[in-house]
This record gives C-alpha cells, structure tokens and sequence, in this order.
C-alpha cells in the first residue's frame, strides 16, 4: 500500500465513501453511497435483507473482488486515500482493514496458532508469545484459552470461536475492524459477551458492523446506516439515511427508516 | 394525523396494543375530569357525601395509573419499541403521572369540603367553578389532540392557561379583600384560595400533556410558551 495511507489521524474520517456504486457484473447492486465512518466509534449498517448491507461493508475492505466481475464506481477513502487506486494492494488493505464473518471461521490449527499464523505472514519479528496473549485479551478470551493454547481452534464454543475470530484480526494490527453479522449464529450470551468486547475494542480501533438484529445495532453502535432499496425492479440498494444512532432509533428523519425501525416494513 | 396504516398489518398485535394503552389512557382521563367536576360542585353545594365519593374513586384512578403503568412496562420489554412508538410509550408514562396528581387535586378540594365541617363559603362561588370548567376543557381537548396526534390543537390549548391565571389572580385579590376587612376570615379564605391553586395547577399540568403530543409527532422536546414565561421575562429584562 501508498506510503501516505500511514499518516494516521491526517484525515477527518478513517473511511469515507464518496458516490460509491458497486457492480457485480452489470448488476448495479448499491449506488451513490455518501457516509463517514468516524474514528474508534462504532457504525452499524441496517437494512432488509439483500439491500446490499454485506456488499457495502466489503468495499471497505476490497473482500468484494475475491468474487469475479465485481467493479465499483467512485471512492472509498481510507485516511484519506482512495483504497481503489491501482497502487494500491488489496492483501495490505485487508490486513488494515480487518474483518470478522457471521460464522466463526477458525482454522484448523491451535488456539495459539490462529493469531499467530496471519502474524508471522505478515512480517511480526517480535514475541509472538506476548502478540498472541494480547489479542486474547483484548477479544476478552485470555483467561478462558490461556491452559488450552495448545489445543485446536475448533475446539472452543461458537462464541469462543468468534471471539478467537476476532483476535485473529487483531493480531495483524489493523485500525479498523469490520464485522458483518457477528453474532448472528450466537446464543444471547454469547453475543452479549461479543457486544461488551466491541465497546472494549473502540477505544483502539474503528468498528464497522452489519446486523440484522436492530436492538443489536441500537444498543452498540455510535452511529447507524439505514439502507434499503431504491429501486425494486433492478434491486439495487443505497443508504438512505446516516446519523447519530441515537436519532435513528429515536427521531428518524426518513419516513422509511421510521417504518423499518418501528417493525412496519420488512 | 397518525396515517401508519401502510405496512401496519405487520405489526397488527402491537399495534392493537398500541390502542388500548390509548384508549386506556382516554378512559382514565375522563376519571380525572369526573372528579375534576364532582369535588367543585360538592364545594358549591357543601356536600360531604359527595366529597367522601370523590376519595374512594381517586382509588381507582390510582389503580388505573398502575395498571396503565404496567401495560406500559410489558410492552416495551416485549415489543421493543423504536422512534415514534417508543416516543408515544415513554409519553403516555409522563401522561399519565400527570393525570393522576390532577386527580389528587380533585381529592385535595374534596377534603378542603369535609374539613370545612359547617363553616359556611366565604363567598358564593363563581370564579371558581369556572376556573374548573375552563380546565376540565382544556384537559378534554389535550386528550383529544394527544389521541389524534394532531399537533396544532396541542399548541393552542395551552393559551386558554391565562385565563385560568387571570380568574385565579381575580379570586387571590378578591379574597384578600375579606381578609383585610375582617382577619377572623383567614382560615376560611385560605381554604378557598387552595381550592383555586389546585384548579390552577391542573391547567399547567395540561400544558404539559400538550408538549408530550408535541413530542410523539415531532420529536422536538419543547416547551409551550405561556404568558406566565413572558411575564418572567419581562421582569427580568427590567433588572
């Protein structure tokens, strides 16, 4: 990646999109996307189903060209920077920007192994022992895995594993953190513990979330993305309101970001 | 106007929910103002009987608080409610605490009647219940506004609070007038004088009703201004 995008804290916003349009193919799936997202604070995407809430929340990390024949229009800024500009590498922008998925996805290695696999990939000279004890705690997992290092990822429960998940991401020391329904294949207290470490983990770096879950996005988040479709015939999505999650769940401006929120449109 | 009928049918359940709290809110409304009426006629025509009814039924629009209450709590532990049917749930709380203690002036004037025991009225009453009449109506039209959701009748009824003032104000120097005539009246203009700053503070508790329905349409959290706000000011800009 550019040098430039190191200088942290030279931009308003970590991320910024500014008339995003994603295509998969000719599908234009989500259009004119203006939003901020606003450093160690927690934005959540809303939105019904195939809104394109998972496809927005790639763009910031170019997960969506992993699928062939997706393209974009206009920017994402990263510090600034366009993350599509072609001197840019989309592995250096993944390790920036990381990301957690719905389900847990360990690998098949041990606890200790899954942070410090993607460390060692990426270049970390340092202690390995002390990298792997400090994302685990920081992910609020340490004091369950620390006499179990040994054993196998796949091993923990799924709230284990998510969290395990996400010390893994935070072991290549990324700003920000993208979550695209993490705890959706949770028990309520999994996800509950899941929800405490995302207000622990914002005081270090930024946290974008996609849920389903409204209560979920009204309780964690700082700010909120409502999106939906604009158009139902070519089913294409956009945001079609951004603010403060507190106005979103109290005081909507967008008659249907009201309905949506209140439980009368699905 | 509330027009949430679109996509409602999603929410058919708790939207009847909705209903009833509303309906519920309405009937203990019209508990107040039934007593409202009762605890000044029983003044006029000094009957304790009445006025001993007026103390059980405060009973009930106690209990009707508390029912209302935890409907109220359930449904916003059940449904989760957001934006304009969260701000409706948390206003009927406030409406109805503000129901209830217009109820306790009710109770309040009633117990002024039994305590008066066979002293007659100061003087025949006519201010008073008119000051009476003028809030039972203003609280009948906030109730209505606050049902229909219809912010523009919320703002105006609040300006009909002056003329509650202006008769209260009228009874205040009139009775002042008994006492400095003949001192031995104090006790008995005091008790009318409690009677008339009860009426008074029901008119101010309506205004605050219409702020609430203010608040369930708009989301804007203000106050209704009154010529009492004025008046301050003007005092103020004077120092």
């Amino acid at each position: 990646m550019a040098q430039p995008i190191l200088n942290k804290e030279n931009s308003k916003y970590v991320l910024e999109t500014k008339d995003l349009g994603i295509y998969y193919g000719d599908f234009r799936a989500v259009t004119s996307v203006n939003i901020p997202v606003k450093r160690h604070m927690i934005t959540a995407i809303i939105g019904p189903s195939g809104c394109g809430k998972s496809t927005l929340l790639r763009a910031f990390n170019r997960m969506n060209e992993l699928f062939t024949g997706t393209s974009i229009e206009g920017e994402v800024l990263f510090e600034g920077e366009n993350l599509y500009d072609p001197s840019v590498d989309p592995v250096e922008v993944r390790y920036r920007i990381g990301m957690v998925f719905q389900k847990p996805n360990p690998f098949p290695k041990s606890i200790y192994e899954n942070i410090a696999w993607g460390a060692r990939i990426h270049g970390f000279k340092g202690n390995m022992d002390e990298l792997v004890e400090s994302c685990l705690k920081q992910s609020a997992l340490w004091d369950e895995v620390k006499d179990k290092l040994k054993q196998s990822g796949l091993a923990l429960s799924g709230g284990q594993q998510q969290r395990l998940c996400i010390a893994r991401a935070l072991a290549v020391q990324p700003e920000v953190i993208l979550m695209d329904e993490p705890a959706s294949a949770l028990d309520p207290i999994a996800t509950l513990k899941i929800e405490e470490l995302m207000q622990e983990l914002k005081k270090n770096y930024t946290i974008v979330i996609v849920t389903h879950n409204m209560q979920q996005a009204a309780r964690v988040s700082d700010y909120t993305a409502m999106m939906m479709l604009t158009n139902r015939e070519t089913h294409t999505g956009t945001v079609i309101e951004f603010d403060d999650t507190k106005k979103i769940f109290t005081n909507p401006k967008d008659k249907r970001t009201e309905d949506y929120v209140t439980g009368r449109f699905g | 106007m509330n027009n949430r009928d679109e996509g409602s049918m999603l929410r058919k359940t708790f939207e009847n929910e909705i209903q009833q709290v509303k309906d519920d809110v309405l009937m203990l409304g019209s508990m107040v103002e039934q007593a409202l009426i009762n605890s000044v006629e029983s003044l006029k025509k000094r009957d304790v009987k009445l006025s001993e009814k007026i103390f059980a039924e405060d009973q009930e629009i106690n209990k009707k608080r508390f029912a209302i209450e935890n409907q109220l709590m359930v449904l916003i532990a059940t449904q989760q409610p957001m934006a304009h049917d969260l701000r409706l749930l948390a206003s009927c709380m406030e409406i109805i605490s503000e129901l209830e203690r217009m109820g306790d002036y009710a109770k309040g004037i009633a117990n002024i009647n039994i305590r008066m025991g066979d002293a007659p009225l100061l003087k025949p009453l006519i201010d008073i219940p008119r000051m009476a009449q003028i809030g039972v109506d203003m609280l009948h039209h906030a109730l209505t506004a606050f049902v229909n959701e219809d912010v523009e009748a919320a703002q105006s009824i609040p300006v009909q609070d002056d003329e509650v003032d202006a008769l209260y104000n009228q009874v205040y120097r009139e009775l002042m007038t008994f006492v400095i005539q003949d001192a031995k009246t104090i006790e008995r203009a005091n008790w009318l004088l409690w009677v008339a700053h009860n009426l008074e503070r029901v008119a101010d508790r309506v205004t605050n009703i219409c702020e609430r329905t203010v608040f369930i349409v708009t989301g804007e959290m203000t106050e209704i201004k009154s010529t009492d706000d004025e008046f301050w000011h003007q005092q103020n800009q004077k120092t």
